[in-house]
Formats: C-alpha cells, structure tokens, sequence
C-alpha cells in the first residue's frame, strides 16, 4: 500500500462528518421516497380487481382497460364453442347482471354451462368481456349455490383464486 | 387414551417452555450459572417432550388410532404406511405439531453446540427459544390440539389430501420448509440474546452467522422444491407465480440473505452490528407473517389451508415478536458499537452494503406487493390483488442488480482501492461478460434484460471461478501438488470461503436460468384429434390415442403423444388427466422430458372420455431443469461453509493502516 491511500486519521475527517451526515440522510429519504414512488406506481399499474357482474356492470367505464377477475357462473345455454374446440363465447352470471365473455384458448375440462368460473381479463368499450385465462372453480368446499338466484362470488374467487387451469389446493 | 397421553405431553411442553422461558431470561440478567443450567435443562426437556409427542402421534396413524382427534381427520386404513407417517404434516394440527418437534430439535442442538461457550449470552437465548415454544405449545394445547379424544371413534378415516400422494417433492418439500422457517428462531434467539445483554463480540457471531447460514440453506431448498413440485404437478408450465404464500417463503429468505452477508462483515469487521442484528429479528418476524399468512386463510390462494381459528393467535403472536423487537432494538442498539471502522464504497465493504441495500429493497417490494392488497381490503372492502407484472417489473433490476455485485463484491479488495487496483479487478471479468453477450446473441436471446442479466452472469461467474481456484493457484505457485492443494487450500483450510463461492456459482446459473426460462419459452394451445400432428418449435406432435388407467385410488386417462424433434424420435409422452375417487374434479398431470438445455412440457386441457379429441397446452421451457441441481450445488456449498473447521483461523482484525489491499492478503486471513 503506497502512503497517500492511508485513510485520514478520525480526527482530521471528523469536521466534514457532520455534513456528511446530513447528505446522507436527505440522500437516502430522497432514495426511499423514489423507491415508494416507483412501488407504488408500480402496484397502481397492475392491481387486479375482483368484482362479480353486478359490481363490473356499475362500475360502467371506469372497467374498460383494467385487469379484472370475473367471477360468476356460466349461464345456461349461453356457450358456444369457436371452430377446431379452441375459444369459446358463454355469458358470465351472478342472476342480477350478466357479462358476455370472449375466451381464445382451449377451455378446461370441467368447463360447462352452470359451473363456477373466474375469467381474467378486460373490458372492452362494447360492454365485453376479453379473457386470457379462464377458471374452473376448484376446491371441493365451494358447492353450486342452493338459491340459484344468489351466486357468492366472493367464495367462488376464494375457491378459484391463483389456481391455474386445473391447480389443486395445495396442503402442507 | 392415547389421545389423553398425548394431551398431557403437550401440557408438559408448555409448562416446560414458559417456565424455561423466565427461567433462562432471569438467569440472563442475574448472571447465575446454576440458572443457566436449569434453563438448559428445561431446553433439552422441552425439545425431549415435543418429540415424544411427535413420535406418539405418528404411532397413531400407523396404528389407524381414530379415537386421536387429528387420525380421525387425515388419518385412513387404505394408505400406505409412508403416507400415513407424512400425513403428520399434512393438515393444520398436525403440522403444528411437528413444528414443534422441529423447534424441540433446534433449541436442543444449539444449546448443546453452546453448552461450554458464550454464557454472558446463552441464557437469553434459551430463554428467547423457549418463548417461542410456549407460543407453539399454547396453540397446541388451545386453539390447535392434534389429541383430542374423539368420543366415538369411525372405523375408517379419509386419508390426506390425495395429492399430496402424487408426487415425492411434495413429501420433503414441507418438512424443508419447516427446517427453514423454524430455523429463523434459532438466530432471533441469539439477536435478541445479544441485545438483552447489550454487547454483540467478535465471539458470538460467529455462532450467529452458523445458525443463520443452517436455516438458510433449508429455506433456499424449501423453496425450490415448492416450485419443482408446481412445475411438475400443476401443469401450468412455470414454478414460480408470485403467489402471496410463495413470497411468504421468499421474504425471510430476502432478510436473511442480507444478514448473513452482513454478519460476515461484522464478524470481520466488527461494523453494522445493530443493522445485522436488525436484519435478524426482521427474517424471524418475516417468518412469523408468512406463518401467519399461510395458516390464518387471509389469503385466497392455491397454499389455501383448511380455514382455522388460530389466525388471530398468530396475529398476537407477530405483534408480541414485533413490539419485543422494536422494543429491544430502541433500548440497546446503540450499545453495539463498532469496533473497527466502514470503508467507502470503492471497497468490498462497499459492495456488502450496497447488497444489503438492494436486498433490503427487494423485501420492501415484495412485501408491498404482498401486503397491499389486505390493507385495501381492510380499508376499503375492495377485493383485488396485484399482478405478476408488478413483481417482475420490480424483481429483474434488483436481481440483476444483486447478480453483478455478486460479481463486483468479491473483485474488489477489503480496503479501498486505488485506480489500478480497481482496473485490475474489474477490467478481466469483462471477458466473462462480452463471452456470454456473445454467446446469448448468437442464440437468439434479444431481450435486453436478458442480456444484461446473462453478461452480468459471465462477469461474476469469471470473478466466482478466479475466487474458487485462488486457493489451489496460491499453492501451487509455492510447489504444491494439485490434489493437495485442492484438498488444502479449499476443504482443509478455507472451507468456509470456498463454500461460499460455490453458493454464488449455484446462485448464477439458478438466475440464469430463471432469466432464460421466463423470458425465452415458446408455448401453443393445440386441439388434436386422434391421428392428427402440430408442430412446436422444433418438435413434432402426433396424438396417438388415450388410454385408461385404473389405480387403487384415482382413475386416470392418459393422453399418447408421438413426439418428434426433426428427424428424431422422441419417443411417447403421455400427460394426463386425473380423476380421484376423493374429489369431484379431475386434475392435469403434465407430461415433462427433460432435454439438456429445454424441457417439453404437454399438459392436457381437455380430453373427452371417448377419445376423440384431446385439448393440449404446449411449452417449451429452455433451461429450467438447470434450477434443481443448480440448487442442489447451493445447499453443498452452504453444507460445506456450515462444517465446522477443525483448526479455527486466527482472528484478524485489521486496523485502517494495515488493511489487506491485495486480493492474497484477503484471503489468506480467511
């Protein structure tokens, strides 16, 4: 080591510590406020709502271009199957409002009229619905509602949430 | 009767830890070492009862005992015996249960590792310990019992969720997990040791470091078996989702990251004392909100629990882990004082902070992430979370980031370095960088993420080989043979270092991999009829017909597919679609063969039960089977730097004025 890389003596750098110091601190405040800014822009950008029709239906215009988890029960005889059995067209019900959905890819094999699903998507300004993933719920506690006027979507969301096609519950 | 045995164990255990508790945290503070001795004692029996307990219960399932309340639930007469031994871990009660006999195992082995060492600290730290088993033993004993006497037995019982059946990760995956999660305790214990005695020496990190480092590997295996399991069962083609329960495992694997690196420099150093101390207490917390979040059902999530009543008593537990942190951090942190002094940035130390910081920043990310959308629920009753894009976004730059200064970090000496210097240690590794931009190019990757994460990766895969073979270079250049010198220079003498460069190499291609996979994959929904091909990238295929398969517990079909690559046959896949006799819904179960550098991954969208069509979701995956013994590399070099070294290297600590520069110096005293 050559003699001018020897750090100073504690002494001699004390006076410009307490500078330092305070640079330190608004730098790092000034690093934190950046971070949170760019967080919560970042969140802000890629939330995904969790609404049945009804709330997607009053919600009117402010859901087009946002990223929505539809939940709701296929409405019978609502589904129609796009040629070579790869994307289909059903209606999505909670028995108050009634959302049309355009699904592109193949279908899960529990898939039918009268079942649980959550479509993933967004809403287009013609009032429909274009998903990239669609759901079947899952989990063995979530039964057809017995009043089929009343579909509970927020045990439909639990029962379907971060499931992929056909993912189990997973249990540890 | 079994049931009431087992009842009374759990009484025990809680006498044993909530007196062992205050015993040992008295004894702390009146320094007396007849209550040092009680406390230990009353560690070893905690941990002893605990695994009677445990051990008891397994007899039951074996046993198909379903007057024991938790048998009636998961046990079953049908199941194989090593299903029954694992369905201890497959429901609430149960798996707090062996959380118990996995805390019982660690409080005793570092209570013994420690009996002859530290004892200004150990008291606290039992003490601390047996808190946190007191918690365990309460939920045992109230809001979770494993033993309750079921009045009328059943003759028979369901058995545990089928798909834990399904697959062999999902039989060590947990019990990973638990070695992780649980593990954190040990290291908070000797945190909150430290800070109650309000000195943190040389001597006593360095078991903190150790019982950081044991869970570590744990969790960072843990969590790659997770994803293995839901890249080989799920059928969705990815093993990582963001999922809130994944990053649950991920948080505290942040924190504790950062705080071994930040233990090493303390234990060097003897800098940043409060702030590893700080980083300690933060993973054992973040392991506690994970707990909380998997088991309290707060989160819709594919991890979703049986829905329990012991969210709240989690809750109170985090808050009483927090107050007591927050609490003891406020009084004492100030008593840590350094004993050696921070160099500036253009130093390895430098490197070590700025590592602290991104990690630091990664946690913050994912926990927002995480967590925002409780608090909007909370506040606003608004249902919603937030999206993979937001964690990407966020985690590639920081990870890339994080990749490079694993590279810079150990280029650059201890002490600052002068210009040359630093030309000297960065300027070479850019060939390792220019080599793997090279190499990325010519493949086709375009992305430019990926690109600076793979030239990232060549720079500090070059600085990870010098470092590794520094050592051997050093001895042989003083005459030594190569295998002594290996044997020497890396297993003997610096094993603790060398364990830690072959962490950073295993870390490289995991990032490498993750980078590749997620941003190079091709994948195609197909509709086939029987007869009838697709092509995918360079692959072939042709649905052959399907086949019905009877098991004992679930009826499967199975999808045939030809598969070609060129010219090549590859031979049939077969993914397939599973009905068990247990639940309503049939479950995919993808098709995965492995090629050197990709898997093709077919899982089955649809498959009427005649035949005739089969819905089929392609991927090509590029280098995802290089995660699982990359990880493998990781846990052997975290195994390696784990041994203890027979003979201890000499303490240094080295003033300002005779600071190490060269790379030689750095690590001869290592």
């Amino acid at each position: 080591m050559t003699e001018d890389l020897t750090p100073l003596p504690p002494e001699a750098s004390r006076p410009a510590a307490g500078g330092k110091r305070w640079l330190a601190v608004a730098a790092l405040a000034a690093a934190g406020i950046a971070f949170l800014a760019i967080t919560m822009g970042g969140i802000g950008k890629n939330l995904v709502y969790y609404w049945g029709p009804t709330q997607l239906r009053d919600a009117g215009d402010k859901a087009v271009g946002a990223t929505i988890r539809l939940g709701g029960m296929v409405a019978p005889d609502s589904v129609v199957f796009g040629e070579g059995a790869s994307g289909v067209e059903f209606d999505v019900t909670d028995y108050k409002a009634t959302v049309h959905v355009r699904s592109k890819g193949v279908p899960p094999q529990m898939f039918r009229e009268g079942i649980g699903v959550v479509v993933e998507g967004t809403m287009t300004r013609a009032g429909q619905f274009e998903c990239h993933r669609l759901m079947v719920s899952h989990g063995n506690d979530y039964r057809a509602p017995e009043d089929p006027g009343h579909a509970d979507v927020q045990r439909l969301m639990q029962s379907t949430e971060g499931l992929d096609p056909a993912e189990p519950a997973r249990n540890q | 009767m079994t049931a009431l045995l087992g009842r009374s164990l759990i009484l025990l255990a809680l006498f044993l830890s909530s007196t062992g508790a205050l015993v040992g945290i008295a004894a702390g503070f009146r320094s007396s070492p007849q209550g040092a001795v009680l406390a230990r004692r009353m560690a070893y029996a905690f941990a002893a009862t605990m695994i009677a307990a445990n051990l008891l219960m397994v007899w039951a399932l074996l046993a198909r005992d379903f007057s024991v309340g938790y048998v009636a639930q998961v046990g079953s007469r049908e199941v194989p015996n090593w299903v029954a031994v694992t369905s201890l871990w497959s429901s609430l009660e149960g798996s707090i249960l062996f959380w118990g006999a996995v805390l019982g195992v660690y409080v005793a082995g570092a209570t013994w590792f420690n009996r002859d060492r530290h004892p200004e600290y150990m008291p606290f730290a039992i003490g601390t310990w047996l808190a946190c088993g007191a918690f365990f033993s309460f939920l045992l004993a109230g809001p979770a019992q494993p033993f309750l006497t079921v009045a009328n037995p059943p003759t028979a019982g369901p058995g545990p969720n089928p798909l834990l059946q399904n697959h062999l990760l999902m039989v060590v995956h947990p019990p990973f997990l638990y070695l992780g999660y649980v593990g954190m305790t040990i290291p908070f214990g000797l945190a909150s040791a430290a800070l109650l005695r309000g000195r943190l020496g040389h001597d006593f990190l360095r078991p903190l470091r150790t019982w950081l480092m044991l869970p570590w590997v744990f969790l960072t295996v843990a969590i790659v078996l997770g994803g293995w399991w839901a890249y080989e069962v799920l059928g969705w083609g990815g093993y990582w989702a963001w999922d809130p329960v994944e990053n649950a495992s991920f948080l505290p694997w942040l924190t504790a990251t950062a705080a071994i690196h930040s233990a090493i420099l303390s234990e060097r150093k003897g800098v940043l004392k409060g702030w590893t101390v700080t980083l300690v207490l933060a993973s054992f917390l973040l392991t506690v909100l994970g707990t909380f979040m998997t088991r309290s059902g707060v989160f819709n999530s594919v991890h979703s629990f049986t829905q329990s009543a012991i969210g709240p008593t989690i809750l109170v537990f985090l808050a009483s882990a927090t107050v007591w942190s927050v609490f003891l951090l406020a009084l004492r942190i100030d008593r840590l004082a350094p004993e050696g002094r921070l160099e500036g940035v253009r130093s390895r130390d430098g490197m070590f902070l700025l590592n602290n910081l991104l990690f630091v920043l990664f946690t913050f990310t994912v926990l927002i992430g995480t967590v925002f959308p409780l608090v909007v629920e909370a506040v606003r009753g608004v249902q919603m979370s937030v999206g993979r894009p937001y964690f990407d976004r966020m985690a590639i730059p920081l990870g890339a980031a994080l990749l490079f200064l694993m590279g810079v970090g150990p280029a650059l000496p201890w002490g600052v370095a002068n210009a040359a210097q630093l030309r000297k240690a960065l300027l070479p590794p850019l060939a390792g960088a220019g080599v793997a931009l090279v190499i990325a190019l010519a493949l086709g990757v375009r992305s430019p993420w990926t690109l600076l994460t793979l030239a990232f990766a060549g720079f500090t895969a070059q600085v990870t080989l010098r470092e590794l073979w520094l050592p051997v270079r050093q001895r042989l250049g003083r005459g030594e043979r190569l295998l002594p010198a290996i044997v020497g220079g890396e297993l003997k003498q610096g094993r603790r270092r060398f364990g830690g460069y072959v962490v950073h190499a295993g870390v490289v291609v995991v990032v490498v991999a993750i980078a590749v996979s997620s941003t190079m994959g091709t994948s195609k929904e197909l509709v086939l009829g029987v007869g009838e091909s697709a092509t995918v990238g360079r692959y072939s295929l042709t649905f052959l017909r399907v086949d019905q398969l009877r098991e004992p517990h679930r009826t499967s079909l199975a999808a045939r597919v030809a598969v070609r690559r060129g010219s090549e046959d590859i031979g049939t896949v077969s993914p397939r679609m599973n009905q068990y006799d247990s639940q309503r819904e049939p479950i995919g179960s993808p098709a995965v063969r492995s090629f050197l550098f990709e898997d093709l991954y077919l899982s089955v969208m649809n498959l009427d039960a005649a035949g005739g069509r089969v819905g089929l979701h392609v991927f090509i995956n590029p280098l995802v089977g290089w995660i699982w013994p990359a990880t493998g590399v990781i846990a052997l070099g975290g195994v390696l730097a784990l041994l203890p070294s027979r003979r201890r290297a000499p303490v240094l600590r080295p003033t300002p004025a005779a600071a190490p520069v060269g790379l030689g110096g750095a690590t001869e005293s290592r």
